[in-house]
């Protein structure tokens, strides 16, 4: 307790060297906070946008040719085949066309061919109306289902919407349903509430295509969805007999190719982090051994009044853990303050991350006792003479 | 009389046990190629109630006796017995624990602590003795009284002048209520006449009781003390009464 008082009034007594010492801690302390919370932010969101994409999904794209050919009613049979394995299915039609409504023309919509199942595998719930169905794939009908966009902009509601009437590339079809809002934030031309989907059957039926190229197939366990393209490699191989013909991806190999890129970067990151620590710890550790240097003196006159060598140490050990933990505190605060502000500035949400903190005030509050203490150990082993004598 | 001898010094401290003893003591130093004997095989006595002047010209080992004496040094050979115990077997620690209750330093140049109050620095010997808070002010407070500086008890060293501050260094000495006052040169870096008011005030504590030994090249300042001890090249050259001394 009186040696806490000692070493407090120690500090405030000289406040220059204390805050240069506090100066290298907050540095060291901010910047690690500040580093490690934005790249983790920012590598969050990353991740975020990318497991909108859906992770269980496998891409599947043939060329049909004159003699070999997959078509809807294959891959429905092959998922029948492994239930185990896969769960959904749809064939994705781009339509290139115009959407009217009376004598408006919608330019940013996008508009696709897809099964019934596309509303799952998107992960989307109706707003109104209902989705579309088998029986629209089978009968080859002219209905669409919207997003809420496109509703709200041609009809004024998505329930106003259902019934109405619309044309794509001069065909007509009949909403029967709207999907519920995607994008909380925006609602815009071309953005992910803008579309149509119409039954892929009546796609191609517009566009001439016989067949069908793109697929969609999800997995029903995402772990599996390396297992699943190679089992739709070997069913594609068995028909086509020529990998050239298809290409099957899936969208978790590109989340594993992420996760890859964030652990390099963290591994990166740890480094910087380190070196930065590094550099504030050996800015720490010469203010300190600059300073019992300079108190050898003191230590003398101490000593010489009978002050123990344990006292002494512990004096200089407490001012070197006040001065650090104070240093680190305001290194946290700094670092936690720039982070948000800098987070919104570049409009990503990033919050100082526990292990960050944690770590940074750890090893410099370390930093600051271990060479507090090694400095003031060598000083308080001084002969008291030789300690009086220094000046 | 035969029973002092085999008696444990602590208990029993008879008054012919002197405070000091120095037995052949030896401090050498090697500069390359060279030894310097600062002390040359000192032995000394020095008894409670003592007033000891120890005069010699610069060079000629003064400080390093004072510095042995004081426990601040060790020497390189002899013994040295303080109260009765022998210094040469004590760890760090207890030396620490001799300056700290048993001898006061007064140093020519203060060595007061700069960032610390007046109080603040005639308190330290207190607290590295383990004394609570309320106590240790009010003695240290004390102190001060006695040397006329209680008004200055809250300003710091600098604030003060020079004979001022020597007075604080007298009243940071008799705090811990030392068996032994040492002073190096205490009128050094004074004027003479402020030196007289220090002495006097030495002289005084002297009066009260305590054994006093002062460094002093100053033969005028020594005759005041009650004996003189001149060392010359780092040994005992003259050991006698002040009077002796003045009379040389
Ligand atoms: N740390 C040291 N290393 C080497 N030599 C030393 C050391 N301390 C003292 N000496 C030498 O020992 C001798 C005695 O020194 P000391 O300081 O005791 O003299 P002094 O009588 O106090 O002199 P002064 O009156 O000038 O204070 C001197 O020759 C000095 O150079
Ligand atoms: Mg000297």
């Amino acid at each position: 307790m009186e040696s806490f008082k000692m070493a407090l009034r120690s500090i405030a007594g000289n406040k220059m060297r204390s805050f240069l010492t506090m100066l290298g801690i907050i540095i060291g302390v901010a910047s690690v906070i500040m580093l490690v919370s934005i790249v983790s932010g920012y590598m969050n969101s990353m991740m975020e946008s990318f497991s909108d994409m859906g992770v269980d999904q496998i891409n599947v794209s043939v060329t049909n040719t004159a003699s070999r050919t997959v078509d809807t009613d294959d891959f429905y049979e092959f998922l029948d085949e492994n239930p185990e394995t896969f769960a959904y299915l749809t064939p994705t039609a781009t339509v290139n066309g115009r959407l009217k409504y009376g004598n408006d023309t919608m330019s940013g919509t996008s508009i696709g061919g897809y099964s019934e199942d596309y509303l799952t595998i998107k992960g989307y719930e109706m707003e109104a109306g209902r989705n579309l169905s088998y029986s629209d794939m089978a009968g080859e009908k002219r209905v669409a289902v919207m997003g809420y966009y496109t509703a709200w902009y041609m009809f004024g509601s998505a329930e106003e919407a259902i019934g109405e009437k619309i044309r794509i590339n001069g065909n007509v079809f009949y909403v029967v349903g709207v999907v519920k809002r995607q994008d909380e934030d925006s609602l815009e031309e071309g953005g992910m509430d803008d579309f149509v989907w119409i039954p892929y059957s009546t796609a191609g039926k517009i566009a001439r295509t016989g067949f069908m190229s793109s697929y969609i197939i999800t997995v029903r366990d995402v772990n599996d969805a390396d297992a699943g393209v190679t089992k739709i490699e070997d069913y594609l191989y068995s028909v086509f007999k020529d990998d050239d013909l298809y290409s099957v991806y899936a969208n978790s190999e590109m989340l594993d190719q992420m996760n890859e890129m964030i652990g390099q970067l963290s591994m990166m990151l740890g480094g910087i982090a380190g070196i930065s620590l590094l550099v504030a710890g050996v800015g720490v550790m010469n203010i300190m051994l600059v300073s019992v240097t300079e108190r050898t003196r003191e230590i003398g006159i101490r000593k010489a009044l009978g002050a123990r060598r344990g006292v002494i140490m512990t004096q200089f050990v407490i001012e070197a853990a006040v001065t650090s933990t104070m240093g680190g505190i305001l290194g946290i605060i700094m670092g936690s303050v720039m982070t948000v502000l800098i987070g919104t500035a570049i409009g990503i949400t990033c919050t100082p991350t526990f292990g960050a903190v944690l770590l940074s005030f750890g090893v410099s509050v370390g930093i600051g006792l271990i060479f507090g203490y090694m400095p003031a150990n060598r000083a308080a082993r001084l002969n008291p003479i030789d300690a009086l004598r220094s000046e | 009389m035969a029973d002092i001898s085999i008696a444990p010094q602590d208990d029993i401290r008879a008054k012919d046990t002197p405070l000091i003893r120095l037995k052949e003591i030896y401090k050498i130093y090697q500069m390359g190629d060279e030894t310097v004997h600062a002390t040359d095989g000192i032995s000394l006595d020095i008894y409670r109630g003592e007033f000891v002047a120890i005069v010699g010209k610069s060079g000629s080992g003064k400080s390093t006796l004072m510095n042995i004496i004081g426990a601040l040094d060790v020497p390189t050979k002899g013994n040295y017995y303080i109260d009765g115990h022998d210094t040469s077997s004590m760890t760090d620690n207890e030396l620490a624990d001799i300056r700290n209750r048993r001898i006061g330093f007064i140093f020519q140049q203060y060595n007061l602590l700069p960032k610390l109050s007046i109080l603040e620095n005639v308190e330290l010997p207190l607290l590295y003795q383990g004394v609570k808070e309320p106590e240790r002010k009010i003695r240290a407070m004390e102190e001060l009284e006695k040397v006329g500086l209680k008004e200055k008890a809250k300003m710091r060293p600098i604030q003060l002048s020079g004979g001022q501050q020597q007075r604080v260094s007298i009243a940071r000495a008799l705090a811990s209520r030392p068996s032994l006052i040492l002073a190096d040169e205490p009128t050094g870096a004074l004027d003479s006449k402020t030196s007289r008011e220090v002495l006097d005030i030495i002289k005084k504590l002297n009066d009260e009781g305590n054994t006093i030994v002062m460094i002093t090249h100053d033969p005028t300042i020594a005759v005041r003390a009650r004996r003189v001890v001149r060392i010359i090249d780092g040994k005992v050259d003259f050991d006698g009464s002040a009077e002796e001394y003045g009379k040389l």
